[in-house]
């Protein structure tokens, strides 16, 4: 008795079993890392997003893992890589795309996309926020969590100034002439503030731009760094600090630049569209929101993360990678996560959903970014994209703290850039 | 030899190892083994899809004589060691002898003294961050209203090093005082008697008779100091960056840049074959040279 009890336990379990592995089969398993750069409850929305995802896709399971800062991301997506458990798609901070492509680790769009209906979805971004997903005439990353830096302005200190709070300043004079009139001779207030650490290429190459030149071409195998119009970008950032007077001198922690604009000690700051939401909440002035000045033209880096596909992927999960891509970066999710989160809506149609036409009538200045937009470039990335990153960003930091002029300190990281991009020509 | 004596002498043998076996296991596999595999990788080229990683021998030894970046870290490195060990040691011996005589409200000092070591280092940056921050920092509006200029502390090469060294003697001398106070309720009050009765002066009995007994705590402390002085750089990822242009950068900080920034793995690796040397260095010249000058009891 008691051994027939037994053999229909056993019995019960292994066809448990095996029906327990057929559902699993049958299921495809996506394991995905995100970072989140900036501040508020964004782990909640991503994981909603994929909540909705799996209940629209009951055949597709999605591990979505929080995994730190853009770095952290890079690094634990990378050693997963290497560990033999990889993931099949992530989001990654979109420069990281050339470490990417030289470490054989990811596949490109153009080689997945199969349908007419597919390639035209790879076609519906915003061209600029594409720059920095293609190279080497193909597409490997597509946007997401995107954003560019835009100037924050305080409306209420205009006033005082007697500036007119309605027309910020739009090219480079006029924003060292407000500048001036802005800045409190006894030092309580300055006319403006460019962070210069954390991310100085990253403002750096808005100022280049503005001033009608790139940093680097889409090869990602040459630097500009020395270009005259290059030099007189770091020229007028030094120039506002020791020559106006109207920033402080040294390095502007970047970190701590939004408070100092929400205490009223600068009139205008330079930073990501990222930090709307939060200045919206914490200012207890009227501000406002304007796109960077120009010099010959206006301009300004995007930023932020793009979604990556792994090349250890069977075509199956490839396929479902896709479908969770084009899931999170429809116009209404797109929508709804630049509602939320001050990014940019990564396409027309997304600002054409009747969320962002609601958001954008109630509130303005979430269409700046948008609109400045079609003055935008790639963020700085190339190969060896981590040194030469840095080697811009001592010499910006060189020059504005008065150890280099301009002109030298970037002749040197030229030369450097040069010497570690020549195996890549 | 008898047969039994043999099998007892090999059991007595397989019992010591199996005895030894659980930290041997430890110690290999997270200290020796990856001491050795930094060292076999500092050896290699960095690979890539072109061209794979190769044996260059002392090749990335070279290039880092000549990375001008290295020799500011390791110059900063110096003088972060110099700023931070005798100024956090003297501080912890003059607490601890305050602490240590009978005084109102004397377990709150220590409290006190001690609060910034609990503190983890990410957190004691964030809050020296506001510190320091002009305008808006706590030294800054200090200034302000005494009507001193204030200063751009962290954004300045020439006071970026000497803010995070007094940073770092706020954090460590608490710690180090706790060290010092354990060493002084060990040392017995007759010998403070003894001295009053031969009339020497309090300066005296300090440096002919407390100081010498301290020796041995000393050593400690020093070793201690002067590994966290290459050890602790979780306060650039918040504070600095090792910026402005490096003015603040230090070794760690460096390796780490190149391992999972620069994604250099053998550069990375024959930075901390350089570090690990000079630690070993150091710490064998501090044992044999203070050694001497030990009084044990």
């Amino acid at each position: 008795m008691f051994k027939m009890f037994r053999k229909a336990v056993l019995g019960v379990a292994a066809a448990g079993c095996l029906l327990y592995a057929g559902a699993v089969q049958a299921k495809t398993e996506l394991t995905m890392y995100y970072p989140v750069a900036v501040g508020g409850p964004l782990t909640k929305i991503v994981d909603g997003m994929v909540v909705d995802f799996m209940k629209e896709n009951p055949d597709i399971k999605v591990n979505a893992i929080y995994a730190g800062n853009y770095n952290d991301a890079r690094i634990k997506a990378l050693a997963a890589l290497k560990s033999g458990k990889p993931a099949q798609l992530s989001v990654m901070f979109s420069i990281d795309i050339y470490d990417l492509i030289e470490q054989d680790a990811i596949v490109a769009f153009d080689d997945i996309v199969e349908t007419a209906e597919e390639k035209a979805w790879l076609q519906s971004f915003y061209p600029s926020l594409m720059e920095n997903g293609r190279t080497m005439g193909k597409t490997w990353g597509v946007p997401f969590q995107r954003s560019t830096i835009v100037m924050y302005y305080n409306k209420d200190a205009f006033k005082s100034a007697g500036l007119d709070p309605n027309k910020p300043p739009q090219n480079w004079e006029e924003l060292a002439s407000a500048a001036k009139k802005l800045t409190q001779p006894d030092g309580s207030r300055w006319g403006i503030m460019i962070p210069s650490t954390g991310y100085p290429y990253w403002m750096f190459g808005a100022l280049a731009m503005q001033n009608g030149q790139v940093l680097m071409n889409s090869d990602g195998n040459e630097t500009f760094f020395d270009h005259p119009k290059v030099v007189g970008a770091l020229q007028f950032w030094k120039d506002l600090g020791s020559k106006h007077k109207v920033m402080p001198a040294g390095a502007i922690e970047w970190g701590t630049l939004r408070k100092n604009f929400l205490e009223g000690r600068t009139a205008m700051m330079w930073h990501s569209t990222g930090n709307l939401t939060a200045v919206k909440k914490n200012a207890n002035f009227d501000f406002g929101v304007a796109m960077l000045p120009a010099s010959a033209q206006r301009g300004t880096p995007t930023g932020g993360g793009n979604f990556y596909i792994f090349k250890k992927t069977t075509p199956a999960e490839r396929k479902a990678s896709m479908k969770l891509i084009r899931f999170m970066t429809s116009p209404e999710r797109a929508a709804e996560w630049s509602k939320k989160t001050g990014y940019i809506g990564i396409s027309p149609d997304a600002y054409n959903t009747p969320t962002l036409q609601e958001y954008v009538k109630t509130f303005p200045p979430a269409a700046v970014a948008r609109d400045q937009l079609q003055f935008a470039t790639a963020e700085l990335s190339t190969f060896q994209t981590g040194r030469v990153r840095k080697l811009l960003d001592d010499a910006i930091q060189s020059a504005l703290t008065g150890a280099k002029e301009p002109a030298e300190a970037l002749a040197d990281a030229q030369a450097q850039a040069k010497t570690l991009l020549m195996d890549y020509k | 030899m008898r047969p039994d004596s043999v099998r007892a002498n090999t059991l007595h043998h397989v019992y010591g190892w199996l005895l030894l076996m659980p930290a041997a296991i430890l110690l290999i596999a997270f200290t020796h083994y990856p001491t050795v595999a930094t060292l076999i990788n500092s050896l290699f080229s960095k690979g890539n899809i072109v061209r794979p990683s190769r044996f260059i021998g002392l090749g990335n030894y070279e290039a880092m004589l000549d990375d001008p970046i290295f020799w500011k870290a390791f110059g900063n490195n110096i003088w972060f060691a110099a700023g931070t060990i005798p100024t956090s040691m003297i501080l912890a011996i003059a607490m601890a002898l305050l602490v240590n005589r009978a005084l109102p409200g004397r377990g709150f000092l220590r409290m006190a003294y001690f609060t910034p070591t609990i503190l983890p280092m990410i957190a004691v940056a964030n809050i020296w961050l506001f510190f320091y921050t002009p305008e808006i920092g706590l030294i800054d509006q200090i200034l302000e209203t005494v009507g001193l200029q204030g200063k751009n502390w962290l954004g300045d090469p020439d006071t970026v090093l000497g803010a995070l060294i007094v940073m770092t003697i706020w954090k460590e001398a608490g710690f180090f005082m706790i060290f010092y106070l354990a060493a002084l309720q060990n040392i017995s009050p007759e010998l403070n008697d003894a001295a009053r009765l031969e009339g020497a002066s309090r300066w005296t009995y300090f440096r002919r008779v407390l100081f010498p007994l301290l020796m041995p705590t000393t050593l400690f402390v020093a070793i201690n100091a002067l590994l966290n002085s290459f050890k602790l750089v979780d306060h650039l990822f918040i504070l600095t960056k090792g910026g402005p242009d490096n003015a603040s950068n230090l070794l760690l900080y460096y390796i780490f840049e190149s391992a999972f920034s620069f994604l250099d793995a053998t550069y990375a690796a024959t930075l901390t074959m350089v570090l690990l040397a000079l630690l070993a260095i150091l710490a064998i010249g501090q044992f044999v040279i203070l050694d001497k000058r030990i009084h044990y009891r």
